[in-house]
């Protein structure tokens, strides 16, 4: 393998990485504030129908990105609503909602563009363009370097750095602001906050309503950036590996990181490979797209370092009186 | 007292989430330009008022008995198994292995021999979330939704290069021998002069549901294991007390859980296809969750819920076909289902409850 293919395969990983990342930052500041969220994967694939939708119509992919991240914020307080306020099961919420996108994107894509619930094809204005990082060209004759910067590190669509910025940004918001250390108290131990004099539910819907922001640059990215328009169940599942990764991450941002890149390279190498010859013995296509969800199953059993999740996670909040 | 009475909590609740789902829904159909009313009418028309329709009605009630059952049982263990979809897709499996492979004489004894596969198959594939929740502590939830994607590749990939008929092209296996044709509707309803459920897939597997229905409620109200289990999901730490182990409880409910999931591909792999398909399932698990909330985890409940989930398919199917709508309508119906009977349920319950305080007050 030259120099050229590795760098191909590493820029598809980052490329399929991005979506999960920000689908699996977002899990962790819903889940770090105790409100388990199985339903990125809705929250992401209205977004997507949404970005493209209005990007389509409207022909300017920053309105699309707004609507994709309006799509998604509807879906997270329809969520609020029912774990926070009304304390309702967030798993059964959370399934509900991403039954509810994949139904909905549909039914209103049918309406909208007759195309059997899909978005016609973006171009131009309409999809998020590659941006090439100064001096790209330039340093691209200096050897091993130049290339990985000119192929890997440049020419990306902006949320592909937006979604590497949240890495270090999330970081600072959780372990370094007071808003962070009462976010991540809200999901231990909510009836200390409570007792604190700070509002659990205000926490936790503002929390919620970060992870619809995030859900919604994902999906947004997906439809727009990572492929020209909206196809019918276009997130395939996205949403629950992003949530394994944030269980492989131990609920960590940087872990995050590295867990959706590893999850990424997997699916990089199984589009590019198919099946891979070891001499041995083949391994199928198959069995790299059931790696991730195999890997999570590792962890949570414990064998291999155990996830704790946080302590008041799923439990809706109930104050004494 | 100040609670409403347990007829209400078990009726109206269900029905209040209904008429509210049923609302939305209609909106959602006046916003994409067609009328509910008429909607509804075709609806009915579709599948119920012709023996055909009951036909495909009463097929797919049959998927969502038993993926209902399943995740009921699971429920009274205070377990969410989202993991109907794998244990039902590998339940299949067992099916197509005792089909090919086992020379059978008669459909009726093919039927039993592929239920045990069925069942064994489908627990098996309940097993290890279900070890994994009673021993490691791991989230049922999380491991069954993982289980799903596991499933569905390995079905793949044994479809795709092991059970494929040499010179096929669509990953399927082959078709399974005459022996092992279970009759449907059809043959067991019509007479000579009149043809009843022509073309329509139910078979003699909707009576297996329905005595698993039975067979369910026996076991949940009057054996002791079904005790343990609704002790266990009421509270851990009194059926710890009162001497009922909990990884025992937890792994048998799962097996249990599993073993009505995967019997599910009796109705589909073995009496309607006739051959190990792809999707055989077709998101039926996670009907079953739907029709488990509306049923309220009982028997009776999840098989008035099964028809009602069944009428709604084979209704939307009807809509796709002569209107401008899709059918995935249904899955929306069965979100806001599952929204309202599972999530939102004290929103529904809250105004109810006040009501029948309001009144009570009044009389006394």
């Amino acid at each position: 393998m030259d120099l050229l293919t590795i760098l191909q395969v590493l820029d598809s990983t980052v490329r399929l990485a991005t979506p999960l990342l920000l689908a699996c930052l977002a899990g962790l500041f819903s889940e770090r504030a105790g409100i388990i969220d199985i339903g990125l994967e809705g929250k992401m694939l209205g977004s997507a129908f949404f970005a493209a939708a209005i990007a389509s119509l409207s022909g300017s992919v920053w309105l699309g990105l707004l609507a994709g991240i309006g799509a998604s914020l509807v879906l997270s307080a329809i969520h609020g609503l029912a774990s926070i306020t009304y304390r309702g099961n967030q798993l059964i919420s959370g399934l509900a909602i991403t039954m509810l996108a994949q139904g909905m994107t549909v039914l209103i894509a049918q309406d909208w563009f007759k195309q059997g619930g899909r978005t016609p094809s973006l171009e131009g204005g309409a999809r998020f363009e590659p941006i090439t990082l100064p001096f790209a060209e330039a340093l691209q004759g200096v050897p091993v370097l130049g290339p990985i910067y000119h192929d890997l590190i440049s020419g990306h669509t902006i949320l592909v750095y937006v979604a590497f910025i949240m890495v270090p940004v999330t970081w600072w918001v959780l372990f370094r602001t007071r808003f962070g250390l009462r976010l991540r108290a809200v999901g231990e131990n909510p009836a200390a906050v409570d007792t604190a004099g700070v509002s659990v539910v205000g926490l936790r819907f503002a929390a919620v309503m970060i992870c619809g922001v995030l859900c919604g640059l994902a999906g947004a990215y997906l439809a727009t950036g990572l492929q020209a328009g909206f196809v019918k169940e276009m997130t395939a599942g996205r949403g629950y590996i992003a949530l394994a990764a944030l269980i492989f991450a131990k609920w960590r941002p940087w872990y995050a990181l590295y867990a959706c890149l590893l999850f990424g390279l997997l699916q990089a190498v199984a589009l590019r490979y198919q099946n891979i010859d070891l001499g041995a013995f083949v391994l199928p296509v198959q069995f790299m797209d059931a790696l991730p969800y195999i890997l999570t199953v590792v962890i949570l059993a414990g064998f291999v370092g155990k996830a704790i999740p946080p302590r008041a996670g799923g439990e809706p909040y109930v104050k004494e009186r | 007292m100040d609670r409403m009475p347990a007829w209400a909590d078990a009726v109206l609740v269900p029905l209040f989430s209904l008429v509210l789902a049923a609302i939305l829904s209609a909106l959602v159909i006046i916003g994409i330009g067609e009328d509910p009313v008429a909607a509804f009418k075709l609806m009915v028309d579709g599948a119920l008022m012709r023996s055909s329709g009951w036909g495909y009605t009463l097929y797919y009630a049959t998927n969502f008995i038993f993926t209902g059952l399943a995740v009921a049982v699971a429920f009274h263990a205070r377990m969410f198994n989202i993991g109907g979809e794998g244990q039902a897709m590998i339940g299949g499996l067992g099916v197509a292995l005792v089909c090919l492979y086992l020379p059978w004489p008669h459909w009726t004894l093919a039927l039993l021999g592929s239920a045990a596969g069925a069942a064994l198959f489908g627990a098996l594939w309940a097993l290890i979330p279900a070890y994994l929740q009673a021993k490691r502590g791991s989230h049922i939830v999380i491991t069954t939704i993982m289980f799903n994607f596991i499933a569905a590749a390995l079905l793949n990939y044994i479809l795709v290069n092991l059970l494929r008929p040499p010179g096929a092209m669509d990953p399927a296996s082959a078709n399974f021998p005459e022996a092992t044709h279970l009759p449907t509707f059809r043959d067991m309803f019509s007479t000579a002069d009149t043809i009843l459920f022509r073309g329509a897939p139910a078979n003699v597997t909707f009576f297996i549901a329905v005595l698993a229905c039975v067979l369910v409620w026996l076991l949940m109200w009057r054996t002791r294991l079904g005790y343990e289990i609704r002790a266990f999901g009421h509270s851990e730490s009194a059926a710890k007390y009162a001497g009922i182990a909990p990884v025992r409880i937890t792994v048998v409910a799962m097996l249990i859980s599993g073993a009505l999931a995967g019997l599910m591909a009796l109705n589909t792999t073995q009496g309607e296809s006739e051959r190990l398909i792809l999707n055989a399932t077709e998101g039926a698990g996670f009907i079953g969750i739907a029709v488990a909330l509306m049923g309220r985890s009982h028997p009776v409940g999840v098989f008035l819920a099964a028809i009602l989930f069944g009428f709604l398919y084979q209704g939307g199917a009807e809509l796709a076909l002569w209107t401008n709508i899709p059918r995935e309508l249904i899955v929306v119906i069965q979100a806001l289902v599952i929204l309202f009977t599972g999530a939102l349920d004290n929103m529904v319950r809250m105004p109810l409850e006040r009501l029948f305080l309001a009144f009570r007050r009044k009389e006394g």
